[in-house]
């Protein structure tokens, strides 16, 4: 056996006889890990994204909406059609003082028609309590949220989100202290919140937060909400939370069988889960394609490998004879594909890396390097290293070292 | 005795044609001889050397090198004579291509474990005694034949073997590149290595101070000069 310091010299030697087919040889490996690489990082950062944009929502939320309503006829409606969630529920998931739970938040939203003097745009009008703004994390760039008062006095006062104020005001800064009219009831607007991100209907910054009761009398007409937030305090007890306010609903709906339940609670989690879920599986194929160029370059290197073996007959055999066992040669030839596809794994983590923030710059995500996968494809350019330079490598032992030094 | 062999045998099986390449061939070397084996080719005088070499073993009989029973060794075991009781001198050199002087010099001694300094002050030593002490970092493809064959026998001698085997030594060497190497194998001999020498050619063979000589796989001549 060498020692380690001469068996990698060895190996750097052979390495560098040949630049070009080296560099090719590795390119392989560079192609498949950096392919790798860049698309579970780039799924991570799109899975993270998608998380904390849920997240962003308010932190540890079990939401319950109202169940379908079912005619006599059997025909069931819509989800969320059944008016039977009140405030008086709200109220009494407060009042049952359950010790897990932080703030319940009672809310009806509904798309309007709102104007100003010149412009005007079609957008969510959410009614709440005062405390909407701590159960979903918002926070103000202008003016202040309204109060419990305001709620109590069904005040006409509005929160609006800064892509409202840019619709209706020019500017997203805009806004506070002029009057607004919601289905053509004025309000005055005291508050901006700051930007959030989002897009489409789930575009937080396209909102306006108005007091619940001023929502159900005046604008909507109705006595129902159409969800309660609940804030959990600790996320371990989001699920024992759910048991208990689902019993508690279900006394007071004076429902005895769960499955006719006329409501449904889902949590945050639930929500992430399901939707990180669907980049994860979509991350995960095509981290799969890039596996498959992977295994590719792991066959060329087997086979610049073995080219090498057949070249270097001569020289193996000239070594069999000064006394290299066959695990020495072994080592040897192990060392050199093991150097060739580690190497390539780190320019193709490097790769990988470059594509990642390339490629999360214009699809505007958070660029991140999946600490797990450069685990992997350390591991796995190694794998394959020894893997494919296996057979090369008991090739070269198993040659005769008389045949090997008479070969031309 | 250095070398001992008794009735040494081998029998090429090729399917069908069955050749026997040495037949009960008995002789022995001394330590401090200077042997030339002779013979022309198919004489087996190569399968001779190879099993001497510990590169193949025998089919039958038996091969003691420096008192040890080496025909019936396993593969590491003869890696280890191989790189530890015999030095090898081959006609074409066979140094590791584009590598420097020094480096194919230490290398049996990397195969042996020996500590970095000790291969280096070892092998600047033996570049020396083989007058190549100004050529030391020259690559094998900068030097000429008979500098690359000075530099094969400063590894041959990179582990004091048992014996110096030498396979044509000079048979792809100019006269005066012959000499030159056949005047260090001289020398080498009277500090006291033993030499074991293949050739075909009668005025190499006079350098030996014994000449075997091979036909059909026997021991046909054994004079001392």
């Amino acid at each position: 056996m060498l020692d380690f310091r001469e068996l990698l010299a060895t190996a750097f030697d052979a390495l560098t006889r040949n630049k070009t087919r080296t560099a090719l040889a590795a390119l392989g490996i560079v192609i498949g890990i950096g392919a790798v690489i860049g698309l579970i990082s780039l799924g991570e950062s799109s899975q993270q994204s998608v998380a904390s944009q849920i997240e962003s929502l308010g932190a540890n939320l079990l939401t319950i909406s109202p169940g379908s309503t079912r005619s006599s006829g059997g025909v069931r409606g819509g989800f969320g059609t059944a008016t039977t969630l009140t405030t008086e529920d709200a109220d009494a998931i407060e009042d049952a003082s359950i010790s897990s739970v932080e703030a319940v938040s009672p809310e009806y939203s509904s798309r309007y028609q709102v104007t100003t003097g010149e412009n005007n745009t079609n957008t969510t009008v959410v009614g709440g309590r005062a405390m909407y703004a701590d159960v979903h994390s918002i926070t103000m760039s202008a003016g202040a949220f309204f109060t419990d008062r305001d709620v109590e006095n069904s005040a006409r006062a509005a929160v609006i989100g800064p892509q409202v104020a840019s619709d209706l005001f020019g500017d997203t800064a805009t806004g506070v202290g002029e009057t607004i009219r919601i289905n053509k009831v004025a309000f005055q607007v005291v508050g901006i919140t700051t930007s959030k991100g989002g897009s489409g209907m789930q575009n937080q910054d396209d909102r306006i937060y108005i007091p619940l009761t001023t929502m159900q009398k005046q604008l909507a007409g109705v006595s129902y909400v159409s969800s309660i937030a609940v804030q959990v305090k600790e996320k371990a007890n989001l699920i024992s939370t759910e048991n208990e306010i689902g019993y508690l609903l279900l006394e007071r709906h004076d429902i005895s069988d769960t499955t006719t339940a006329d409501f449904s609670i889902i949590s945050q989690q639930d929500i992430v889960g399901a939707a990180t879920s669907v980049t994860g599986t979509l991350t995960a194929l095509l981290a799969g394609i890039a596996g498959i160029s992977l295994l590719v370059g792991g066959i060329g290197i087997m086979n610049i490998m073995l080219v090498t073996v057949i070249e270097r007959t001569r020289e193996i055999g000239l070594r069999k004879a000064l006394g290299a066992r066959r695990r020495t040669i072994i080592m040897q030839f192990l060392a050199e594909s093991i150097i060739l596809t580690f190497s390539g794994g780190i320019i193709g983590i490097l790769l990988g890396y470059g594509i990642s923030i390339i490629a999360a710059k214009f699809l505007d995500l958070p660029p991140t390097l999946s600490w797990s996968a450069v685990a992997l494809a350390v591991g796995v350019s190694a794998g394959i290293g020894i893997l494919f330079g296996w057979y090369p490598a008991q090739k070269a032992a198993k040659l005769a070292p008389i045949e090997a030094l008479r070969y031309e | 005795m250095m070398i001992q062999t008794d009735r040494l045998t081998k029998v090429y099986d090729l399917g069908d044609v069955r050749t026997v390449a040495l037949n009960a061939v008995t002789f022995s070397v001394e330590k401090g001889d200077f042997l030339a084996i002779m013979g022309p080719s198919g004489s087996g005088k190569s399968t001779l050397m190879h099993i001497i070499g510990a590169l193949d073993t025998p089919t039958s009989g038996t091969y003691t090198l420096n008192g040890r029973e080496v025909g019936k060794m396993n593969e590491d075991q003869l890696a280890e004579i191989r790189n530890r009781e015999i030095g090898f001198v081959f006609q074409a050199y066979n140094l590791l291509p584009r590598t420097t002087a020094m480096k194919n010099v230490m290398l049996p001694m990397a195969y042996a474990r020996i500590g970095r300094t000790e291969r280096i002050d070892k092998a600047k030593k033996l570049l020396k005694r083989v007058g190549l002490g100004d050529r030391m970092e020259h690559t094998s493809n900068q030097l000429s034949g008979g500098q690359q064959q000075r530099v094969a026998i400063a590894r041959a001698l990179a582990l004091d073997p048992a014996i110096i085997l030498a396979d044509e030594p000079t048979g792809n060497l100019a006269t005066n590149q012959s000499d030159e190497i056949m005047g260090i194998f001289t020398e080498l001999n009277t500090q006291g290595h033993t030499i074991v020498m293949i050739t075909h050619e009668p005025a190499v063979a006079k350098y030996a101070k014994r000449v075997l000589l091979l036909r059909d796989g026997g021991i046909v001549s054994d004079t001392r000069a």
